[in-house]
């Protein structure tokens, strides 16, 4: 049975333009394609400054795109987020994407419990079941209950960390974006990380991401696209 | 000099000019074709200053004709100041008949009060307004009340009512209490006591009110409908006193407290000297504690 | 048109000096819209116009009323329009002292909305004041006290109560969090944003400050010199901008 692919990149490019540097032109990625199927996990691989984080801000509707397609399939529609207006990415990061970034950003005064039940809220989640979802993740990842209901602004990183994670997991979202979720863990959490990704794979997410850390990358990978051959020309790799 | 001049010491016919007189004759029309409303006039500087009734005087000097009999009152008495100076000052520019008797007058110029007996309809109330916006204390802005009345744009005034409420547990306006007219416009009654605003109602005689500072006039006709404004669950309430006059024994008047002594003595009479006066005459006195009609 | 509210362009000049060129763009009810520029950007002149302060000299601007119909904001009478600000409309000053009365309590400035559409229920309007002063996490039992008893913070949060009391679709802010400690400012943002997310408000908010409107909003406009010079989805302009004013703005904003 051949399943439409959840997400479906064709010809994707990226430059910027440093307006402060004299409109300096710096390109970066050119005809970048592949797809993603659901309950796979494509990891982008690649040296440093190649522009792997790139695609996955282009893809979650971050980064904006400067030619090629971005082709997000659901049930009945397909959108093609490279040219989708604000309020179409939206209505996808609330019902279709996840993401997980490195770094929580963190907003003053809302707990840690609230953070991640307005996550799942967002998704369409009713008030109890986003705070239970919000509890059995914050469990998963072993963070202690004494934190639950504090702020995470005097959290430490892995912390911080887990918080984003169980954040970006809240919503049982079809497509997962993670970049670099376990830079910041100990084993003993990556471990955790990668059972809730073995676990929603398992379900039918599709997952993509960037994962430097070559043992969790060995476990959660179906497939490593190198990007470097995304390159573009013209482009200046790091020495 | 004309034989009325003459006889008026040299003043036209109640002291404004014909031109003037016609001017305010004009507002008051508008005033009665439009119940509640305050109508803009060219008020002029009269002999007596600011806040002493300039407003009720170029009323009643534009419509007081010779055969006409007048009555003046000031916080219901026919014998302050107020009333006394400006009695005299129609007798002596218009020399027309005075009475203190409400059921003989024609025009009946008042300052902060309604009087007790019943009004008909060859009578004109003559009211002396200090401040005629109803607004003005919550809205100074001229320009944004009159806007409010425009637009009848009234939540505002039901914020004070609200707040005395608030503060008080009842609505603690005791005069001056603000009604709506005709089911439109919200005025300033006056001064008056809240115990007279029911007399407003359906009355028979006509309304008139001046401000002389503020140059506003407006006017109630006769048998129109005037509603004190209140809440549904703080209806509007008469004052009621737990007295009655001690000179005639009339419980249903408005009734002044009167200090006697320096040891806390004091009595309540009746604040309509007129109203008064006639009971006694006829008999009537606290002993007896007749029912009111 | 199925937007709430609809901007095609205003272009409001003084003299030779042009504060809004030609400006168009839709919000669309629970959408959070932020205006960003510097001084001089237009951005008040521009909130003002597309609230019905300013008449424009070009363009118009169409507001979907609660009846459903598309109104000119310019074919609408003054009684009109003053309706719908006490309404279907809210309005966040800067400086609360703009908006409340400050010689009435706190009870007497939420409800006159509600007394200036008929509620003649004493009992009735001051239990919903008193469920917006907790809402909006001022102590209940302060309803009979004045503003000028008040925190600037808490002035604020009185003014956003008085505003939504009559559950306004469109709130319009300017600068809401300006003057205010940072501290202050935190719990206002709070505030406002689960306001937004709870009674589905839309929202267009006027800032300077680049960190609330990525807090707050879900699309940005940046303005110079009278003109949009970007606008999209916030976190997009935000990290990626690609105009060179938004690329100075951005890499302006320092850091704590």
């Amino acid at each position: 049975m051949t399943q439409q692919p959840v997400l479906s990149v064709r010809n994707l490019a990226k430059t910027f333009v440093l307006h402060l540097h004299d409109s300096k032109v710096l390109p970066v990625l050119d005809h970048v394609s592949f797809d993603v199927a659901a309950g796979e996990c494509v990891v982008l691989g690649g040296p440093s400054g190649t522009g792997k984080s790139s695609i996955l801000k282009m893809i979650y509707g971050n980064y904006a795109v400067a030619s090629g397609e971005i082709r997000l399939s659901q049930k009945e529609y397909t959108t093609d987020i490279a040219t989708a207006s604000p309020a179409e990415i939206i209505a996808l990061r609330r019902h279709v994407m996840g993401y997980v970034s490195q770094f929580l950003r963190v907003i003053p005064r809302v707990s840690a419990l609230n953070i991640i039940a307005a996550a799942a809220r967002d998704a369409g989640k009713d008030d109890a079941s986003s705070i239970q979802q919000a509890q059995k993740l914050l469990s998963r990842l072993n963070v202690p209950e004494r934190l639950w209901n504090l702020p995470p602004a005097t959290f430490s990183g892995g912390e911080q960390q887990r918080i984003n994670i169980a954040r970006g997991f809240a919503g049982d979202h079809p497509l997962m974006i993670l970049d670099e979720p376990t830079a910041s863990l100990d084993a003993v959490n990556s471990a955790a990380v990668v059972a809730l990704i073995a676990e929603r794979k398992a379900a039918g997410a599709a997952f993509i991401g960037i994962f430097h850390d070559e043992d969790v990358r060995k476990i959660v990978a179906d497939r490593i696209i190198d990007i470097l051959q995304f390159s573009a020309p013209g482009k200046i790799l790091a020495a | 000099m004309s034989a009325v001049q003459n006889q008026n010491k040299g003043y036209n016919f109640a002291y404004l000019d014909e031109q003037t007189k016609r001017m305010i004759r004009r507002a008051i029309l508008k005033a009665i074709a439009i119940p509640g409303y305050q109508v803009p006039f060219a008020a002029r500087e009269m002999p007596m200053p600011y806040g002493w009734g300039t407003g009720g005087v170029q009323v009643t000097a534009a419509i007081l004709g010779p055969e006409d009999v007048l009555k003046v009152i000031d916080q219901g008495a026919d014998d302050t100041t107020n009333a006394v100076s400006i009695r005299a000052f129609f007798a002596k520019t218009a020399h027309v008949a005075v009475t203190t008797k409400t059921a003989e007058a024609t025009i009946i110029q008042t300052r902060h009060r309604f009087p007790e007996k019943t009004l008909n309809e060859n009578q004109t109330l003559v009211y002396q307004v200090p401040i005629p916006e109803p607004l003005r204390f919550l809205e100074p802005r001229e320009t944004e009340t009159r806007v409010m009345h425009a637009l009848s744009e009234y939540g505002l005034m039901h914020v004070k009512l609200y707040e005395d409420i608030a503060r008080h547990g009842h609505i603690a306006t005791s005069y001056a209490y603000p009604v709506e007219v005709a089911g439109r416009y919200v005025m300033d009654p006056s001064p008056i006591p809240k115990f007279d605003n029911p007399k407003l109602d359906n009355c028979a005689a006509l309304q008139l009110f001046g401000a002389g500072r503020e140059k506003r006039i407006y006017a109630i006709p006769p048998y129109t409908a005037v509603r004190s404004l209140d809440f549904a669950d703080h209806p509007f309430e008469r004052t009621k006193f737990n007295s009655c006059c001690e000179l005639c024994g009339a419980t249903d008047s408005y009734l002044d407290e009167v200090v006697t002594d320096d040891k806390g003595g004091r009595i309540y009479v009746c604040s309509d000297t007129d109203y008064c006066e006639e009971r006694q005459a006829t008999g009537f006195s606290p002993h007896m504690r007749e029912a009111a009609e | 048109m199925s937007a709430l509210l609809t901007a095609r362009g205003i272009t409001k000049r003084y003299g030779a000096r042009i504060a809004c060129e030609s400006i168009s763009f839709e919000v669309a009810e629970g959408e959070v819209l932020a205006i960003v520029g510097e001084s001089g950007s237009g951005k008040t002149t521009l909130l003002n116009l597309l609230s019905g302060r300013l008449a424009p000299d070009n363009g118009n601007v169409f507001y979907r009323m609660r009846d459903g119909n598309d109104r000119d904001l310019a074919s609408l009478t003054e009684f009109e329009r003053r309706l719908l600000a006490r309404t279907d409309w809210g309005f966040v000053h800067q400086d609360a002292r703009d908006a409340l009365r400050m010689g009435v309590s706190a009870g007497g400035n939420i409800g006159e909305r509600l007394m200036a559409i008929g509620d003649r229920h004493y009992g009735d309007i001051r239990a919903t004041a008193s469920d917006w002063l907790a809402r909006v996490e001022i102590d209940p039992l302060r309803i009979d006290e004045k503003p000028t008893q008040f925190s600037g913070g808490m002035r604020q949060r009185l003014q956003i109560a008085r505003n939504l009391v009559t559950r306004p679709r469109l709130v319009f802010m300017d600068e809401p969090t300006g003057g205010l400690d940072v501290s202050v400012q935190a719990r206002l943002l709070d505030l406002v944003r689960s306001l937004v997310a709870d009674l589905g408000l839309a929202v267009i908010l006027v800032t300077h400050d680049l960190a609330v409107a990525r807090l707050l909003s879900h699309r940005i406009l940046v303005m110079k010199d009278g003109q949009v010079v970007e606008t999209g989805l916030t976190d997009r302009v935000l990290d990626d901008p690609q105009a060179p004013y938004t690329q100075l703005l951005v890499s302006s904003v320092l850091a704590a």
